[in-house]
């Protein structure tokens, strides 16, 4: 092949990658722009700290549903972590036996289970047998939606640690699971991490699961037991209605969604830089 | 390589291989074979390592230094399949005897690898790791002891200012130097190093030496090295090995100057390697 085929060759590869890459990226521009666009202008102060109004009502803000959100963000955080992360652990430490396998494709087919899926499931086992929607069933159908991201994140960035790490701790006569918890978890902290960020972020924007799990409420309210807000139902019921208030109500609530995940990404990052400058000179 | 005749067929437990120099035995190995799987990769290995001494183990890649000293204090256990047959006695105790205590072994029987592996920890952490899985919270009795490591490992000087410090700051002579100190630490009789220099460059290896020399005053060492200069500098004994035997085992001044067999002599003069 003479050497002016190849670099034409190599012109033609690299542009059609650069046209991939651009192709993958318009979308993202667009659905950022046009949701700036739309819900800046309806962001104010209000919309934090106010309470939905009723149609007709001008104003009114979603400060219910932010807080909603966190709460049910908070929940399923507290259910996934433990039950992802020890998963995960376990994956690493024994990752060639029979069990791990199962577990491992178990976690690979609860990724892909769609989310509305995942609701129904909540919906019969926490909302049916006490006959009322609340933000725990909410939490509880985010949580399984977030395990197997924090089970497979986990495994990975644990069998990443190089395996001098834990000979080192074996031969100073640390048992395995010392050897685990004290060495080997600490060095891959600032993976899990992130992956626990991606996670939560990943499950802050689901809407689906929450319909008829954790429902809604127009009113203030931190109670687990009872319905919650939260920012996706009521960007969903809003941009559904017919009223061009709530439109703008809906574009604003979509910003703030968008920040809220942007936010968690940033916050993953510096958490893991930080963590990797006490790690390393 | 050309030699793949001509193995020595000496069985195991020739005099030659037997004969100890001094001192009492604390290592007795007695027709030890090692497996991975279905590969063999040390067969009948017989040798007696005395106390307080340097036993240095040479050999060409592959030839099971590494795994045979990785049996002393059983690391190849983590190893899926592999298996080991015969017996290695410390003090007279069957470490491979079912029921041994392998946490227990381990801290009898420090080790420094080959690729320096600091914990991503502080200087102080990393040497106070063997002493807190142990058991000791004392911070007082943690700094001494931690101070008396770092001493005895050379080290004390150049780090007792930022003892809080991450670890993986230090230069590589010094991460290594610091693994000694770690494994010191918990007082261990039996030091193994898997080629601790071969990573370093000539100054910082000169210092390991220098230190190793220094503390087989108080351990038992054993050394694996690639480097023939290293062996004959700090070993008292050295044992060659070749495709998993050993093929000859004697004081480092005999296997260097006059060695039995025709094979070790052309290893150690550089024919083949």
């Amino acid at each position: 092949m003479s050497a002016r085929r190849r670099k034409t060759v190599s012109a033609i590869a690299e542009g059609l990658c650069a046209v991939a890459v651009i192709l993958a990226l318009l979308p993202l521009a667009f659905i950022l722009f046009y949701v700036v666009k739309q819900g800046a202008s309806a962001l104010n102060w209000a919309f934090f700290t106010s309470m939905p109004k009723p149609v007709g009502e001008p104003g009114g803000g979603m400060g219910n549903a932010i807080v909603g959100t966190l709460i049910l963000i908070g929940l399923a955080a507290l259910f996934a972590v433990p039950i992802g992360c020890i998963c995960g652990i376990h994956l690493a430490e024994y990752r060639d036996s029979r069990f791990s396998s199962v577990v491992r494709f178990a976690a690979d087919v609860l990724n892909g289970v769609p989310s509305i899926v995942i609701g129904i499931f909540a919906y019969g086992l926490a909302v049916l047998p006490v006959k009322r929607f609340s933000a725990m069933a909410g939490g509880f159908a985010l949580g399984l939606l977030m395990i197997p991201v924090v089970v497979r994140t986990t495994e990975e960035l644990v069998r990443l640690v190089p395996s001098g790490l834990r000979e080192g701790a074996l031969a100073l006569g640390a048992s395995r699971s010392r050897a685990v918890f004290t060495v080997i978890v600490p060095a891959a902290l600032p993976g899990i991490l992130t992956g626990i960020l991606v996670a939560t972020a990943r499950v802050a924007g689901e809407t689906a699961p929450l319909l008829f799990t954790s429902f809604n409420n127009r009113f203030w309210s931190t109670n687990i037991a009872q319905p919650i807000a939260s920012l996706t139902v009521q960007v969903f019921t809003y941009a559904i209605s017919p009223y061009d208030d709530w439109h703008r109500q809906a574009w604003a609530g979509a910003f703030l969604l968008v920040m809220i995940i942007l936010v968690l990404s940033i916050v993953a990052r510096l958490a893991v830089r930080r963590l990797e400058q006490m790690n390393r000179p | 390589m050309t030699i793949t005749i001509a193995m020595p067929s000496a069985p195991p437990g020739t005099a030659a291989v037997r004969e100890i120099e001094s001192g009492a035995a604390k290592i007795s190995v007695r027709d030890f074979d090692f497996f991975y799987g279905s590969a063999q990769v040390l067969h009948g290995i017989t040798l007696d390592i005395p106390d307080q001494q340097v036993t240095a183990l040479i050999g060409p890649s592959g030839c099971g230094k590494t795994t045979f000293i990785r049996s002393i204090n059983r690391m190849n256990d983590i190893i899926p399949e592999a298996r080991a047959k015969g017996t290695i006695t410390i003090d007279g105790r069957d470490i491979y005897a079912p029921g041994t205590d392998v946490v227990a072994l381990r801290r009898r029987v420090g080790m420094v690898f080959q690729k320096s592996n600091p914990f991503p920890k502080s200087i102080f952490d990393n040497v106070a790791y063997g002493l807190r899985i142990g058991g000791l919270t004392d911070k007082r009795s943690l700094r001494e002891h931690v101070e008396k490591s770092l001493i005895r490992a050379a080290l004390w000087d150049e780090v007792k200012d930022r003892l809080d410090d991450s670890a993986l700051a230090l230069s590589g002579g010094q991460q290594q130097r610091l693994c000694i100190a770690r494994a010191l630490a918990v007082d261990p009789e039996i030091l193994l190093m898997d080629e601790p220099a071969s990573a370093l460059d000539p100054t910082a290896t000169t210092k390991i030496e220098e230190l190793i020399w220094e503390l087989k005053a108080n351990y038992t060492i054993v050394i694996v090295t690639h480097n023939m200069q290293q062996a004959a500098r700090v070993s008292d004994r050295t044992a060659f090995f070749m495709l998993g035997r050993v093929v000859e085992y004697s004081d480092t001044k005999t296997i260097f100057m006059n060695p039995k067999e025709k094979m070790t002599e052309d290893y150690v003069t550089g024919r083949f390697g």
